[in-house]
């Protein structure tokens, strides 16, 4: 029988019963790894339910580093016998299955292309420890401990993890470390070696390991946000908890105990969205963070903010749609909901994640131009980078870097009798200058409405005032395009005729696509769109190929549909590839569809240097 | 509503105020309601109550939601911000507003359509979170920009100009202020503006979540005979509990009463409001009993009006949340940003 060999590059993935502490344990694994220098991408696969139902957690050791989800299972460790049909058909031929033992398992429950690997956890855990909850959760420790003989995973790592996490409790920390050689030991005595290996690299370098909720927070934190409001939504909750949790430790005075933030868990998102709308009305920079029924909820005020000109700062952290959709898988589906939320004529600024580093940046970037802009600006994550860690660059910041509060006119200058009309275009970008209420006694105040008012904020039905306010809407969204975030290219080894265009969460199994055509002979020149509105890169990109493919994880092809709505280009250019079934795109699925299309096109690299 | 502009041009005689305004000073744009509306009155006690506050007109913020009752605030205070928002929603952007600046003084204005159904949910929300506000509700039974049909707050058998009977139970705001934890509850009527005056003054001066119910005719839609909202029918059925005089911290107490007459209220920042009792056994610290009072009087088909409750010690938003007293907004990045340092030991707390 074929056995899987491989050495820093594979995929174990971890089939548990939710609420069983599964989650640390399995986390426990990752990190090792890390520690030793190889890079790893883990990705949680929860459902819908505190305890219970059936949950996954998969891990891919990848000492290229390529981060996005690979497919494909090399080693299962089955721990839940309600999922063990379909975990058992998932192993790849030649791989391994790692189980509980206890209760025998009928060969027909098997498979006979796979090595099997089993280990009595249950009785171990009966016969060690008295304690229900303590049989629970070691088991999970000892099946790591196993894991580490297997895979040659040091030791030494774990007990240095073991020593953070459990600092100055020596009970748990002893308890958790014999737990661990329980394992080790079994399986040195008892289980066949297998062909998986870890072995110590650096390739890790100075790169942090953290999910992209926790980063948007910090990176609100950094931006200057002091007002949060929210409703509880997965996959976006952890977004305010974050910001919570940095908070306390980072804005909060020592001496004193006064918070120089504040954070209302609102009703529901239309209240969400209105306290970040009058917080912002007022000089403070606000955000929320939901998700796709969040955005839907409200869409009304995204409308006012957008005509009445308010800055707010939406992090949608988005999921499976659409209406209440499957609220704990990915996907990309609210493109078309952000960019044009609301009734009447509305267009909105987005900015595409990557990974953690990139929400955070970006969160923090979204503080300002939703000030310099005086608009609503989303954040658009969705639940692969927001809650899944991820390997990335470490975070930034320049203490040189001020904050753009935009154009604010003080009360010095409306003493010194400078014009202000509220929604006039001095400057000729379309952003007009905005007060703070209270800035002065007898000038500068202004009544805030939607449409109905001229350009002095005077109430006003006159379809010219309508017009003039419209043209300059349009004029400052010009403007947006010099501001956000310029596309990223991904330019192929050869002059290429295809092209792939992708965004946020994409990026990663992308990358690992490009490097498999391009061994097929198949290179493409790549761009990463990072924010919305595009800017002219964009669609001389789309013209300088014969054709596009563009990446998405939705079913409709909404980016395809704003390109072509907004860049006004050549629909007959882009040919949408769309991934939708809630999980992660991934690379062998770009490289598959890449490869078949491009046959498809007639077109084969004849020689090496004459390519596709 | 008129056509002609109010001259801009002030007599040199009006009366100034410590702050140094004329009451002109507090007017805003003339009104565009219908001649003889309700709303128009409870402007000018807006206008007469923060004359005579002494408050600087821009330090006030005026937001509100959509409908008659919303439009008012560009009516009143032409020198303060003020922020026509959505339907219902007001309560939201106020809260929003006074996270960022704690500063300045809010007044959110509503109506019966915008506060008892479409917004009832914010409506009680911003009460439990004791919002440091003055929430006006001028309530009229009835939907008038659209026309007349009824609203969430129009009594049981109330009938429309059109003939129809309302079939829905009432909704009664002051009720649902006090069971959602207002510290300051009141009712008035539009048409009795010496009541109405120290009711706003004391509920401006309440620092936490404060709410006057007002009910103010629609002239035009609802003050015929067999509605419940007519300028007739509230006058008949008034049941005023107390009478209002309020004194801001720096006003001697000058007026005189009888022995046992008087009940004196003193607010957390140190002003008094000073109740002379119109019914011996009401007492508006009472929260239980002004419930019961009030749904006895209802069942008797009697409105009752006055400062209902008042919670001395009211706590608000900020302090429950410890947030700064420098205003949110006034934090820069010196005061925001942790910096590159503090970041580096989150990375490494990272790896």
């Amino acid at each position: 029988m074929q056995k899987i060999e491989a050495v820093n590059d594979f995929v174990v993935k971890f089939a548990n019963i939710n609420g069983s502490g599964s989650a640390s344990a399995n986390e426990l694994f990752a990190r090792a790894i890390l520690r030793m220098g190889v890079p790893v991408s883990p990705r949680n696969i929860f459902p819908s339910n505190i305890q219970g139902l059936p949950t996954w957690f998969e891990v891919r050791v990848t000492e290229h580093g390529y981060l996005g989800r690979r497919g494909g299972v090399d080693l299962m460790v089955a721990m839940n016998p309600q999922s063990w049909e379909q975990d058992v058909r998932e192993i790849d031929p030649g791989g391994y299955l790692f189980y509980d033992s206890s209760k025998a398992v009928p060969r027909a429950r098997l498979r006979s292309d796979i090595h099997v690997l089993g280990m009595p956890l249950t009785e171990i855990c009966n016969d060690t420890y008295s304690d229900s909850r303590e049989r629970q959760l070691f088991k999970n420790i000892i099946y790591v401990g196993a894991l580490t003989t297997l895979l040659d995973i040091d030791p030494q790592e774990i007990e240095k993890l073991f020593g953070e996490q459990y600092k100055g409790k020596e009970k748990l920390f002893d308890s958790n470390l014999q737990a661990l050689n329980l394992g080790r030991d079994y399986a040195r005595e008892h289980l066949k070696p297998i062909a998986l290996k870890v072995e110590r690299r650096d390739r890790v370098g100075d790169m942090v390991f953290t999910d992209g909720n926790s980063a948007a927070a910090l990176g609100c934190i950094y931006g200057g946000a002091t007002v949060c409001a929210w409703y509880p939504i997965t996959p976006s909750s952890s977004v305010p908890e974050a910001f919570e949790r940095y908070a306390q430790k980072l804005r909060t005075d020592p001496v004193s105990g006064e918070k120089r933030y504040s954070i209302v868990q609102a009703e529901d998102e239309l209240a969400s969205i209105g306290m970040v709308i009058g917080a912002g009305w007022n000089g403070a920079r606000a955000f929320t963070a939901t998700s796709g029924p969040g955005i839907s909820l409200m869409a009304e005020f995204i409308g006012l903010a957008y005509f009445a000109e308010i800055p707010a700062v939406l992090i949608n952290v988005q999921r499976g749609g659409p209406s209440t959709g499957m609220p704990t898988r990915t996907q990309q589906a609210d493109v078309l909901a952000c960019a044009y939320a609301s009734h009447g004529d509305t267009k909105h600024v987005l900015l595409f994640p990557e990974d953690p580093c990139e929400c955070f940046e970006m969160s923090a970037q979204a503080l300002d131009l939703a000030e310099r802009l005086q608009t609503p600006v989303f954040v658009m994550s969705d639940l692969d980078i927001g809650m899944n860690q991820r390997l990335c660059r470490p975070f930034a910041w320049d203490d040189s870097r001020e904050y753009d509060r935009g154009k604010v006119m003080t009360r010095e200058a409306l003493d010194a009798g400078t014009d202000f009309g509220r929604y006039l275009d001095v400057d000729g970008d379309g952003i007009p200058y905005r007060t703070y209420p209270g800035t002065h006694p007898t000038k500068g105040g202004y009544f805030t409405r939607g449409t109905t008012k001229n350009a002095y904020a005077t109430y006003s039905e006159a379809g010219a005032d309508y017009i003039y306010n419209m043209q300059r809407l349009r004029q400052k969204f010009e403007t947006a395009k010099s501001l956000v975030p310029l596309p990223v290219l991904t330019a192929a080894r050869y002059p290429a005729r295809f092209a792939a265009i992708f965004y946020g969460s994409t990026g990663p199994a992308m990358q690992e696509a490009l490097d498999a055509l391009a061994e097929q002979g198949i290179y493409i020149n790549a761009l990463r769109v990072r924010a919305f509105p595009f800017q002219n890169e964009i669609a001389d990109f789309i013209a300088a190929h014969s054709k596009v493919f563009v990446f998405e994880q939705n079913f409709d092809g909404q980016l395809t549909t704003l390109l072509i709505n907004e860049a006004h280009v050549n629909p007959a250019s882009l040919i949408p590839v769309l991934h939708y079934d809630g999980t992660p795109i991934t690379a062998r699925f770009i490289t598959q569809e890449i490869a078949e299309r491009v046959a498809r096109l007639n077109v084969r690299p004849l020689r090496e240097n004459m390519v596709a | 509503m008129t056509y002609i502009a109010k001259p801009r041009l002030h007599h040199p005689s009006l009366a100034k105020n410590r702050v140094g305004f004329t009451r002109r000073d507090y007017e805003g744009k003339i009104s565009t309601l219908c001649a003889g509306c309700g709303h128009d009155s409870i402007s000018a006690s807006i206008i007469q109550a923060c004359w005579e506050l002494d408050i600087e007109p821009h330090r006030v913020a005026k937001l509100s939601g959509i409908g008659c009752s919303s439009k008012t605030p560009d009516y009143f205070l032409g020198n303060s911000h003020g922020f026509n928002t959505v339907h219902g929603r007001m309560p939201s952007v106020l809260t929003g507003a006074y996270l960022a600046n704690r500063d300045l003084i809010y007044l959110g204005v509503s109506g019966d359509g915008d506060s008892a159904s479409i917004g009832l949910g914010q409506f009680a929300h911003v009460m439990r979170r004791g919002v440091n506000m003055t929430y006006l509700v001028e309530n009229n039974g009835v939907y008038g920009l659209t026309k007349g049909q009824f609203s969430a707050t129009a009594d049981k058998g109330s009938r429309s100009k059109k003939g129809q009977s309302n079939n829905d139970a009432p909704i009664d705001l002051v009720t649902l202020a006090l069971v959602m934890g207002a510290t300051f509850v009141a009712r008035g009527f539009s048409g009795d503006k010496t009541q109405l005056v120290p009711l706003l003054r004391a509920a401006l001066a309440h620092q936490g979540a404060a709410v006057i119910d007002i009910l103010s005719p629609c002239i035009t839609f609802n003050n015929h005979s067999g509605s419940t909202k007519s300028y007739d029918y509230v006058r008949e059925h008034n049941e005023a509990v107390n009478r209002l005089d309020f004194i801001p911290l720096h006003e001697e107490i000058t007026a005189d009463y009888a022995a046992g007459e008087l009940v004196a209220v003193r607010q957390h920042d140190g002003s008094v409001v000073h109740l002379r009792k119109l019914h011996a056994d009401y007492d508006p610290t009472d929260r239980i009993r002004a419930m019961s009072y009030i749904q006895e009087h209802a069942a008797r088909g009697e409105v009752v009006t006055g400062l209902l409750y008042v919670d001395p010690e009211a706590a608000d938003l900020h302090r429950q949340l410890g947030t700064v007293e420098q205003p949110l907004n006034t934090l820069g990045a010196a005061e925001l940003c942790p910096g590159a340092k503090a970041l580096e030991k989150i990375n490494a707390s990272l790896r």
